[in-house]
């Protein structure tokens, strides 16, 4: 088996991976970070389909990919401090009201 | 030895992933998330991507992992226990991914290497500088001003800034 071939599927592992963290745990932070897994997961295999061409697209790409994560847990962990202020909880499930409680 | 070490990583990040999957609680996790997302970068080092492991280390390790273990902390300390993550759809989860996983293989058809000798390191950052600068200007500039939207959206909805109808 050849090299890149064990790193795509490292890519899948950590791909799906992500997604079984994203569906199971119950709490808003445990999401982020399966989110934050799949994205480098696609990180991970335009890295490696760059890896055996000239240009340099992929890291480009890779690259652009990593500021939006960082954009997106920015505001993900703001909107997850704010609601777990408003409803001392960050169960996802239990967030259900978008009145507020008296 | 250079093959040695890529597998010393890929184990590590397959380990530290488990880890995050099996245990519950969540300063493990990221903990476990910060081993995964430093063998990534090792990865990426060798192969020929060194320019984006110092970016994976400088902005996941350095800032990502930050926010989200400040996040941990501060969803913590309000209620004074240990943060314990309860599970749920385990079923359906490990079907979906499982699933997923299978198909995505299936799918794959082996591919050849032929790796290019003649992009060397140092010329790859120049590379990247200059494309950064010419072909993917506009992109570029256009991301910083995302990261400002975003950054000023993030303080702004984190603060403890009220308005005057709450007194």
């Amino acid at each position: 088996m050849a090299k890149s071939d064990i790193l795509f599927y490292l890519a899948t592992f950590l791909f799906c991976s992500g997604l079984l963290i994203t569906f199971t745990k119950q709490n808003a932070i445990m999401i982020l970070v399966g989110i934050e897994l799949m994205l480098n997961a696609a990180n991970l295999n335009l890295v490696v389909f760059n890896y055996q061409k000239q240009n340099l697209d992929g890291q480009l790409f890779a690259l652009f990919i990593i500021l939006v994560a960082v954009c997106e847990a920015a505001v993900g962990i703001a909107i997850i401090l704010k609601t777990y202020h408003f409803y001392h909880t960050s169960v996802p499930d239990q967030i259900n009201e978008l009145k507020e409680k008296f | 030895m250079q093959e040695f070490v890529l597998y010393l990583f890929i184990v590590a990040s397959v380990v530290s992933i488990l880890i995050i999957i099996l245990n519950r609680n969540v300063f493990y996790a990221a903990l476990a998330l910060l081993v995964c997302l430093i063998s990534l970068a090792g990865i990426y080092a060798l192969l020929n991507a060194e320019f984006l492991a110092i970016t994976q280390l400088l902005i996941y390790v350095g800032g990502v992992m930050v926010l989200i273990i400040f996040g941990i902390m501060l969803t913590n300390r309000i209620s004074g226990k240990p943060l314990y993550v309860k599970s749920q759809n385990w079923i359906a989860g490990i079907s979906i991914s499982v699933g997923l996983c299978a198909m995505i293989v299936y799918a794959y058809t082996p591919m050849t290497l032929q790796t290019s000798s003649a992009n060397t390191a140092e010329n790859h950052i120049q590379q990247i500088g200059k494309e950064l600068m010419s072909t993917y200007a506009a992109p570029f500039e256009l991301s910083g001003i995302l990261l400002l939207v975003c950054l000023v959206g993030a303080a702004l909805t984190a603060s403890s800034f009220k308005k005057n109808t709450h007194g």
